[in-house]
């Protein structure tokens, strides 16, 4: 009886060390599932899916209050990789949110602009260079189309213009699809 | 290396090369406007030297190479830039590319020309490289593949075997099988070269069966020039065993293992065609300005080999070569299995094109698709050993990932499954379209990540801004309050209040001094006389009062 109880209580006592120290030392900064969900969102920043940007959208699908279908940037392969991180059915793009689009970059017509800094400022990605009173462009190249320089412009000179389609970029179309073939397990 | 191994799968094909091996390499005319597009190879872009209007000569650099893995372009003749713009070029998308546009004199002429010959064997291995990527070579086999790049793996040193590739499994296409018929000895010089680079023990040189004219013709140069360290083998002809993994299986027996390249098992491929253009540039001081093209097909009057210049219009080519047929269906860049339809034929030849195949209407109808039936004669044929149906499912369903975890990415886009399927799907066209899905979306994720960092970047950058502007206001307000302070302090000692207040008081002394009784005090009543006299009492007596109080 004693020695049963001894060998528990020193199991026990060791067990609590272990998991003492694992604590400790395996400490997880954050929350890893916010990263993850983050990491697959396409990080335009705009807001689209009515959260303050990517990461709020990631915090908020992570504590469940938001669906994963609110995001039009990422549309279709978006919603698909986020279904299967989840492990949760997925869903059609929300069409409140807006509708999955051709990507675009803002172009500054450089002729107009008046160094506001307006869009400076809003730009989310510090993509736009400029000063007060100076000619504005953008760094295209950072752009992520997010449209949110568009509403400060005070002399709406700023377009959002396709992404040029080029050999470097094309992509082979999916061919037609056959007709009652069977589904793909 | 006696004994020759074999690939699973692959196809006997139907070769229909004699078609267009009955005549000698014709050259072809100099057509007069050249269209010379700035990416001719796999990487990036070549940078642009020259300006509209410059007058150039032959084998001038238009273009240099702008990375590692990018290939300088040289004026194919001499004559005028006359553009520099977009224009239509051969790619499966039908897009323009950049292009240098060139109008030809007619005379042309030569730039200086330094050759350095047989001084080649005094050159260290990155001279020699140097002078390959001046030249503006690919790897004529079909990937366009910049040769300098592909030859940096000499510094490795665990290269044992070099293998050359005369295959030229795909049928129609024979640029390769007369160029070895006629300049064999360039060839073998190439190969030496080659030899001398990367210091390789075995050298093998590979043609199919049922090239004996080329055999035979190698091995006669390479007797001449006592070239007794290269093995000239023939291989059986099965299609595509002129794919890089497939040669090196047959003839080595090993297989490159999966996202690996040849190097790593200390193999490096090269295509005769290559090797012919290594010679030209180290003893001719040639750049990459021509490759020979075979125009042939069922729809063609006169099928033939081209040695043509890089920028030629396919046009030009076609009517050369007896013009179209009546029959005329499609034009095809490339064989019947890898090729790709091209909508018109006033693109320009690249160093990519080695063959136009003319389809007559019969060979471009197409049968009616229909559903996967799983007979699974598209795995028995499969030379990468691929699951090519499964492939099938998970591209036409986006599952990318799935089709990654099956080696997508190892299928080498031969078409022996499109061929063999009974359903007649287009099975390499859905590996295609995922593979570039695939590539679209890892771009993407890359610009996402950038995107992230920016946007957190510029978070942190706007509170620090926000605290350094509270900060600053923080410390005003308190300048602010401590000046009021003092000026409160100050106030007290102001020189104004003070000469009013001994103003005052110098008044009040000059009346206690007079003893002059207020004017207001005649006539009064008793009872206001008695207030008096409290009141002056009180002054009088303050302490008492207080005390009483």
């Amino acid at each position: 009886m004693t020695t049963a109880l001894i060998v528990l209580a020193a199991l026990a006592g060791i067990f609590g060390l272990i998991l003492g120290y694992s604590a400790i030392r395996f400490k997880v900064e954050g929350d890893p599932i916010v990263d993850q969900i983050d990491a697959l969102l396409p990080q335009t920043q705009c807001g689209q899916c009515t959260y303050p940007g990517c990461r709020p959208y990631a915090t908020a699908i992570a504590n469940g209050e938001a669906p994963i279908n609110q995001c039009p940037p990422g549309g279709e392969t978006t919603i698909l990789q986020l279904a299967d991180l989840l492990g949760v059915e997925p869903l059609e793009l929300n069409p409140e949110n807006g509708a999955e689009s051709v990507v675009t970059v803002a172009v500054i017509d450089e002729e107009n602009c008046i160094g506001c800094t307006l869009c400076i400022q809003a730009c989310p990605v510090d993509a736009i260079i400029g000063a007060a009173k100076q000619m504005h462009t953008v760094i295209t190249a950072e752009c992520t189309g997010c449209d949110l320089c568009l509403p400060p412009c005070p002399v709406d000179c700023i377009d959002m213009v396709p992404v040029k389609s080029e050999t470097s970029n094309w992509k082979w179309p999916l061919p037609d699809r056959v007709d009652a073939a069977p589904r793909a397990k | 290396m006696s004994k020759l191994s074999t690939f699973n799968g692959g196809l006997k094909l139907d070769g229909h090369k004699k078609m267009s091996t009955g005549s000698a390499i014709k050259i072809a005319r100099l057509p007069e406007k050249l269209i010379i597009p700035v990416q001719q190879h796999i990487g990036l872009a070549a940078e642009i030297l020259v300006n509209i209007g410059d007058h150039v000569l032959k084998g001038q650099c238009l273009a240099r190479a702008s990375d590692t893995i990018s290939a300088s372009i040289h004026a194919p003749s001499s004559g005028q830039i006359i553009g520099i713009d977009e224009q239509p070029v051969a790619h499966p998308s039908g897009l323009n590319a950049l292009c240098i546009s060139l109008q030809t004199d007619g005379k042309d002429e030569w730039r200086a020309r330094t050759a350095i010959k047989q001084d080649y064997l005094n050159k260290s291995c990155h001279e020699l490289l140097g002078i390959i990527r001046d030249a503006g070579i690919v790897g004529l086999g079909g990937a366009t593949f910049p040769t300098a790049a592909k030859l940096q793996a000499c510094d490795q040193k665990t290269l044992h075997t070099l293998i050359i590739n005369g295959a030229e499994c795909e049928p129609y296409i024979s640029c390769d099988d007369v160029l070895m018929r006629e300049q064999a000895e360039e060839i073998i010089i190439g190969v030496q070269i080659l030899q001398h680079i990367l210091a390789v023990q075995n050298t093998v040189i590979a043609i199919e069966d049922n090239k004996p004219e080329a055999i035979a013709s190698l091995q006669k140069a390479a007797e001449q020039l006592t070239a007794k360290n290269i093995q000239i083998i023939s291989i059986p002809t099965r299609y595509p065993t002129g794919g890089e993994k497939q040669l090196i299986k047959v003839i080595t027996g090993k297989e490159v293992p999966a996202n690996g390249r040849p190097a790593d098992i200390g193999i490096l491929c090269q295509n005769v065609a290559t090797a012919n253009s290594i010679y030209r540039a180290v003893y001719r001081d040639e750049p990459a300005i021509s490759r020979i093209v075979t125009v042939t097909g069922n729809a063609i009057h006169q099928p033939a080999n081209f040695e043509v210049l890089i920028g030629t219009p396919m046009s030009e080519l076609i009517s050369q070569a007896g013009g179209y047929k009546d029959n005329i269906g499609g034009l095809i860049m490339g064989g019947p299995m890898m090729g790709f339809a091209l909508a018109s034929d006033e693109l320009p030849v690249t160093k990519a094109c080695n063959c136009l195949l003319t389809n007559s209407r019969e060979e471009t109808l197409l049968p009616a698709i229909r559903a996967c039936i799983r007979c699974g004669e598209c795995a028995d044929v499969c030379p990468a050993n691929l699951l090519p149906q499964q492939l099938y499912w998970y591209s036409s369903s986006k599952n990318f990932d799935r089709a990654q975890d099956l080696h997508l990415f190892d299928c080498i886009e031969c078409g022996c499954c499109s061929t063999v399927c009974p359903s007649h799907i287009p099975l390499v066209q859905y590996y295609r379209f995922a593979k570039t899905e695939i590539w679209a979306q890892e771009k993407q994720r890359e610009k996402a990540d950038q995107a992230r960092l920016r946007h957190e970047f510029r978070e942190q950058r706007v509170a620090r801004e926000k605290a350094e502007r509270e900060e600053k206001l923080r410390l005003k307000k308190e300048l602010l309050a401590k000046k009021k302070i003092e000026e409160g302090k100050a106030a007290a000692i102001d020189p104004k209040k003070a000469a009013i207040e001994a103003a005052l008081a110098r008044v009040k002394a000059k009346k206690d001094a007079s003893g002059e009784p207020p004017k207001n005090t005649d006539n009064l009543t008793e009872q206001q006389q008695q207030q008096i006299r409290e009141a002056d009492q009180r002054r009088q007596n303050p302490s008492s009062e207080e005390k009483t109080e």
